[in-house]
């Protein structure tokens, strides 16, 4: 095994990459989570996005209308969802793990012509005077436009809960809808945005998977990391800071991997390929033996208004 | 204005209604999605549900096929459907169902190559443990320390697709095979294989035991206290509390029973049907268990039809590759739309229409 292989800039700049998708889906998630939804069809909504993305990336050349496609995608997809849960009063868990199948199966039937096609590249965003810099800048500030926009939005989402006006009703719908709604806030309908949002989030997850961090379609490309995002959240104590951390951490695990795979470790590569599965169990374990602390109250439990 | 308005008392009416509401939705949507794909909606249809089992043509292959298919699913969805009566979410059976086609396969072939008539009793009986020691992992993490069984079964799906590929080409690779990736044949050692019982009618051990398992979770949900403190758990946690119901026994009991059936139904799969342990002789049938479960509601009788249905879909949905070029893929879209009516429709049995506004008593 030959670690001098391992290029240490070049595993941080991986590591961004890598983590990026998991980061956009988790933190969709989790403002899903906060107003009281468990939507366990990230899987399902990243797939669809990452396919979509690449279909319209590819037929228009354009890799950003890609990322808008891939989240309107999603996010119709999404829909679907709330309309089960929220309107039709359906078992959260049930319709996410429908919405994970149909997803699949909808990805691999849009996805079958574009097997083996290449996508256009997203260009890499040079920031003046940053992205010269020795070392920190090929680690840190030679990366696309998405990556940036991913932090970006852990930052928006973080001020959006803490400070505004609309954080804080849907907060308080995820905490205990039957107050909220006493209030005269539109429970049904705050919570239908949130899923929206989360869907174009697990979207654009999709889509950096299939146009940036692969970059292809194939089938099932996005291999559980709708589900790991899921853990983040948990693993994040529902907490966009903390959501950004479980990320790279978790990015950092799978580049780590594949390069310790690359270098020809004495350690068998299906322990290497199911090492970030195993370390997710791990640190779900962790997380839960200290007590799920910050879960909102009312998570999962279905809302109806009766008179 | 149209309000929903709770029922008091679920409706009996639209439990049995729905499922069949939502098989002629999905046809109806079903039918919409194959014409857009340039087939015959109708023809589509018809080739699903109908030539698998009535066209002399096909008949003759597809009819055993039924048994061979639903078989596995009925074995799997029985088991995660005591498990999501009490409300424990183990949603990780293609794992469970791949470790015991593992251990059980590994057993057997340990012996290669034994003419015993014991061998494949105790193939069994590994492919059972294996499944159900795949799912006391989630148990533990659930009662030792309250981590979600959800993620950490769906986890372990990943884990243990990672140990199939890896035993597949190295610890369970066929050393007569020339070096190429899958185990010995179970097709080709009397001893070790789940043959079919009856020729021509696709009856192999694995849909006798799910015929058991239909009949034992019936007994035991309608007849057994077990099955009273599960339902008890799951609708009034509580209450099952003050019953002096121990939760984490119904935890071990029902992850443990899925596991046990899904490993069974691994390993039926894998020395029959499928015939040698390959990197993704696995075809899903983990997750459309989960389907069944839910069309089935969650009842043993229910899963026994819903079962058939869906097994019909799978060779429907191959005959309809084959003779309408339909996508494999729209199948799989086909039986996830399935559940997705199911669940909405299900709203007409907890809730009941009301238009207008309603006065005030």
């Amino acid at each position: 095994m030959d670690l001098g292989a391992i290029n240490p800039i070049l595993l941080i700049a991986s590591i961004m990459v890598s983590a990026t998708p998991i980061l956009l889906a988790a933190i969709g998630e989790m403002v899903v989570e906060k107003s009281g939804v468990l939507n366990l069809g990230v899987e399902g909504m990243m797939i669809t996005g990452a396919v979509v993305a690449f279909a319209v990336a590819v037929n228009t050349g354009s890799p950003l209308l890609g990322f808008a496609a891939g989240a309107v995608g999603a996010a119709a997809l999404s829909l679907s969802f709330g309309i089960l849960t929220q309107l039709l009063m359906s078992n959260q868990v049930a319709t996410g793990l429908g919405l994970t199948l149909v997803g699949l199966g909808l990805s691999s039937l849009i996805g079958k012509p574009y097997e083996g096609v290449k996508a256009p590249s997203l260009p890499r965003l040079d920031i003046p005077v940053l992205s010269d810099l020795p070392v920190v800048g090929r680690m840190l500030f030679s990366h696309d436009i998405m990556v940036y926009l991913s932090l970006l939005l852990v930052v928006a989402v973080w001020a959006f809960l803490k400070f505004t006006r609309a954080g804080l009703i849907l907060r308080a719908v995820g905490e205990s809808h039957d107050s909220a709604h006493a209030l005269g806030y539109k429970v049904v309908r705050v919570r239908l945005l949130a899923i929206l949002f989360g869907g174009a989030c697990a979207g654009l997850g999709g889509a950096y998977l299939s146009l940036v961090r692969v970059p292809q379609w194939t089938e099932g490309i996005t291999a559980g990391a709708g589900w790991i995002a899921l853990a983040i959240v948990v693993f994040a104590s529902w907490r966009a800071g903390r959501v950004a951390v479980g990320a790279y951490l978790f990015g950092g695990i799978t580049v780590l991997q594949l390069n310790l795979q690359a270098a020809g470790a004495q350690v068998p590569v299906a322990l290497l390929s199911a090492s970030p599965y195993v370390i997710t169990i791990l640190v779900l374990v962790i997380i839960s033996a200290r007590g799920m602390h910050g879960a909102p109250a009312s998570l999962g439990r279905s809302f109806h208004a009766s008179n | 204005m149209i309000k929903l308005e709770k029922r008091p008392q679920p409706s009996r009416l639209w439990t049995y209604l729905a499922p069949l509401l939502a098989v002629v939705l999905t046809m109806i949507v079903g039918g919409i999605l194959f014409s857009i794909l340039g087939a015959n909606p109708v023809e589509a249809i018809r080739t699903i549900f109908w030539d698998p089992l009535f066209n002399p043509q096909f008949a003759g292959y597809s009819r055993p096929q039924l048994l061979v298919k639903a078989g596995p699913l009925i074995l799997i969805a029985i088991g995660l459907s005591i498990g999501f009566r009490a409300g424990i979410w183990n949603i990780g059976a293609e794992g469970q169902y791949i470790m015991g086609a593992i251990c059980g396969a590994a057993a057997g072939l340990a012996l290669y190559p034994s003419e015993s008539v014991l061998i494949f009793p105790l193939m069994i009986v590994a492919g059972a443990l294996g499944g159900w020691a795949w799912a006391m992992i989630p148990a533990v993490l659930k009662t030792r320390f309250g981590t979600n069984e959800i993620l950490v079964s769906l986890m372990l799906v990943y884990v243990a697709e990672n140990i199939l590929a890896s035993v597949s080409s190295g610890l369970l690779r066929n050393p007569d095979g020339m070096g190429f990736p899958g185990s010995r044949n179970f097709k080709q050692w009397e001893a070790g294989h789940n043959a079919e019982l009856i020729a021509n009618t696709g009856m192999h051990w694995g849909v006798v035991f799910a015929f058991i398992a239909v009949i034992g979770a019936y007994v035991m949900l309608t007849r057994h206290i077990t099955g009273f403190h599960i339902r008890l758990t799951g609708e009034a946690p509580k209450a099952a509390r003050f019953a002096g119901v121990n939760p984490a026994r119904i935890v071990f009991l029902c992850l443990g029973l899925a596991g046990a059936l899904a490993g069974l139904a691994g390993l039926f799969e894998v020395s029959g049907p499928a015939g040698q342990i390959t990197i993704d002789f696995n075809s899903g049938y983990g997750f459309t268990a989960i389907i069944v479960a839910f069309l089935g509601r969650l009842h043993p009788v229910g899963i026994l039809l819903a079962g058939l249905l869906m097994a019909l879909t799978y060779i429907g949905g191959e005959l309809a590759q084959l003779m309408l070029g339909v996508p494999g893929a729209s199948i799989q879209l086909f039986q996830g739309m399935l559940l997705f009516f199911l669940l909405g429709v299900d709203v007409f049995t907890n809730y009941r229409i009301r238009i207008g506004t309603r006065e005030v008593a």
